[in-house]
């Protein structure tokens, strides 16, 4: 669940020398348009969209199966044992996805790059520190955090971005910082002390501006991670407080009657899948364009 | 020698280095002086000391690695040495600039020339308006003779020669109008044809600023187009400094006779060049005596042993122009 996005480009990876992975990473039209579709329209049309209010009851339709499985085109992916509207919910519920992973990448991004950055320039004991820190957020596990936070607070929007923070500026802190080191001892950095500029500005107006690239990079690869993890958080009852449809809670919802009523779970899950693995299409082709050594493969 | 006190004077300077090895004197007593409107060559090959030195002055050394651990480095009456860091950022740009070796990677590959030229005068002049900082980065790469400057300063380094980054840097060293440049190697990375274009617009702007130009090289060919004086460092330690015609007549310490023995010459033609025999010296081995005994193919024994003082050098000119640290010349005088 919060397993690097790096981790599904492995070269062992048998899916990715067939076929249609290939098709697919060459033209992230198709990613891309699921991402639309899935993701960034509903989120910020949902409003207008949406053919119901999320939470409104229509009790004499409950549990109305999908158009296609015999239901009628009122509710065209089914109703929940509420009655309530499942493609509403989903839309309504790309919103909280994509605004915990906005804001949770942009502050974990914020985070982490000034650690690394610091680390990464003054060396010493700045450095130690921060790096035992780092293995300590990768040492413990996200959900452990997330429940005891849920169990101090209460689940709430505020713990699940805390979680996410949490989860995110390791990974950038350890990237940045790793950067930083080797562009220290750059060349344009000595020239900038020899001209007389002091620490502060040659970190913030020398080396930051080189390593923004990698941030943003990394950051649009970091947004499936984190619908997933907000997914799994929300699932386990630790996220997202209920009756907010997130897609966790959707899921999550339709446990018990899975075998009865699939379309409860199965289409929250449908968009979580699809938004995941669109996400992570499109930053396999990022990275390729922005890598100019992997440019020719 | 003019009478006047020089710019910049460096009297023993010690530099060590701290490695998990131990500690090691890479630069080891060195005195020199420079006046202003001068230029003087400090000549030596990879490993001698010359980059550390250069370091030192500016107080620039890679911390925490590098010490220095005694002498003075006196600009203008005052002793770098003793300042503190921030008095240090201020001397740095404005008293002494630095022209770096590789013109290629001492840009921002990010920002504008514009940009960085306009950064390193807004340091030596924060209460400088936007519009004047415009006009004077303009008005400094006009002075580094770079061809239309107002359509240059919007140019990113990776769209200009590797000349014209090296002007850029130039440009950039004698913003803040520093008494002293030190240029370490500044045509190392360059063509030929543009070596010698970037020399003399050195000479130029030394003739316009009366700066002094230290100058760090393993080049002879340009010491000797270029430099009033040079010193010749090996292992650490100077070896010989004198002026750049009588060094080259009368080279006197064995080192400096090899080195100039193994440049090639138009005039005369040779099957093999002359080859030092052995490696320059390692941090490790240095022990007593003279650092080049063990290449040396007059050494004696007690060249293993003690370290040479300065003695004069074979033009007669004194100790004080024109020195040599070697045993010989005290045979000879003997």
């Amino acid at each position: 669940m919060s397993t690097p996005a790096s981790d599904t480009t492995s070269l062992a990876d048998p899916i990715r020398r067939s076929g249609l992975w290939r098709q697919l990473k060459r033209y992230p039209l198709v990613p891309l348009t699921i991402l639309m579709l899935v993701l960034i329209i509903p989120a910020i049309f949902a409003d207008l969209i949406a053919p119901y209010d999320p939470y409104q009851s229509h009790l004499r339709n409950r549990l109305a199966p999908p158009v296609f499985w015999g239901g009628s085109w009122e509710f065209i992916l089914g109703t929940d044992r509420l009655g309530r509207d499942i493609l509403s919910r989903i839309m309504h519920g790309a919103r909280y996805a994509l605004a915990i992973s906005l804001v949770g990448i942009f502050l974990g991004a914020i985070l982490g790059t000034f650690l690394g950055l610091l680390a990464g320039y003054r060396c010493g004991w700045t450095d130690i520190i921060v790096m035992r820190l780092v293995d300590i957020s990768f040492a413990l596990p996200s959900v452990l955090l997330a429940l005891a936070l849920a169990a101090v607070y209460g689940p709430s929007f505020q713990a699940v971005i805390l979680v996410v923070v949490f989860v995110l500026w390791a990974s950038f802190a350890r990237q940045v910082r790793a950067e930083t080191l080797s562009l220290r001892e750059r060349d344009f950095v000595a020239r900038a002390r020899v001209v007389g500029c002091g620490h502060t500005r040659i970190l913030f107006r020398h080396i930051l501006p080189n390593v923004v690239n990698t941030v943003v990079v990394m950051a649009t690869l970091q947004i499936g991670v984190v619908v997933l993890l907000e997914a799994t958080l929300s699932f386990l009852g630790i996220g997202i407080p209920r009756p907010t449809p997130a897609w966790g809670l959707l899921v999550a919802d339709g446990r018990q009657l899975v075998v009865s009523a699939w379309w409860i779970s199965f289409f929250p899950g449908m968009a979580i899948l699809f938004t995941v693995l669109s996400i992570n299409l499109l930053g396999d082709w990022l990275r390729d364009r922005l890598d100019p050594k992997l440019r020719q493969v | 020698m003019a009478a006047a006190e020089p710019i910049l004077r460096v009297e023993n300077l010690r530099t060590a280095l701290d490695i998990s090895a131990g500690r090691f004197v890479v630069v080891d007593d060195v005195s020199f002086t420079l006046d202003a409107g001068e230029t003087l060559g400090i000549v030596g090959e990879s490993g001698s000391g010359k980059s550390m030195t250069a370091l030192s002055i500016l107080r620039l050394l890679p911390r925490p690695v590098g010490t220095i651990v005694g002498g003075r480095v006196i600009l203008d009456g005052e002793d770098l040495l003793t300042k503190t860091d921030d008095e240090m950022r201020r001397i740095r740009g404005r008293e002494i600039g630095m022209i770096l070796q590789d013109p290629h990677t001492s840009l921002n590959p990010v920002f504008t020339i514009g940009n960085q030229l306009r950064e390193a005068l807004h340091i030596q002049d924060p209460s400088a308006s936007r519009s004047s900082l415009k006009e004077k980065a303009i008005a400094a790469l006009r002075a580094v003779r770079v061809a239309a400057p107002e359509h240059r300063v919007n140019t990113y380094p990776h769209q200009m020669s590797g000349g014209m980054k090296q002007r850029v840097v130039g440009a950039i060293a004698i913003s803040g109008r520093p008494k002293v440049i030190i240029a370490d190697e500044p045509t190392t990375a360059l063509d030929v044809t543009i070596q010698l274009q970037y020399l003399k617009l050195l000479e130029e702007l030394q003739a316009e600023t009366g700066m002094g130009i230290l100058f760090i090289t393993h080049d002879f060919g340009i010491v000797a187009r270029l430099c009033h004086r040079i010193v010749v460092m090996y292992g650490g330690r100077i070896v010989e400094s004198g002026p750049t015609a009588t060094v080259f007549d009368h080279p006197s310490h064995p080192y400096t006779e090899a080195l100039l023995a193994s440049v090639p010459t138009v005039e005369r033609r040779v099957e093999r060049l002359y080859a030092i025999e052995g490696q320059p010296p390692s941090l490790a081995s240095f022990g007593a005596g003279c650092r080049f005994a063990p290449r040396c193919p007059h050494a004696m024994d007690r060249c293993r042993t003690e370290t040479p003082p300065s003695f004069p050098g074979k033009s007669g000119l004194g100790v004080e122009r024109h020195g040599a640290a070697c045993w010989l010349l005290e045979e000879d005088r003997a």
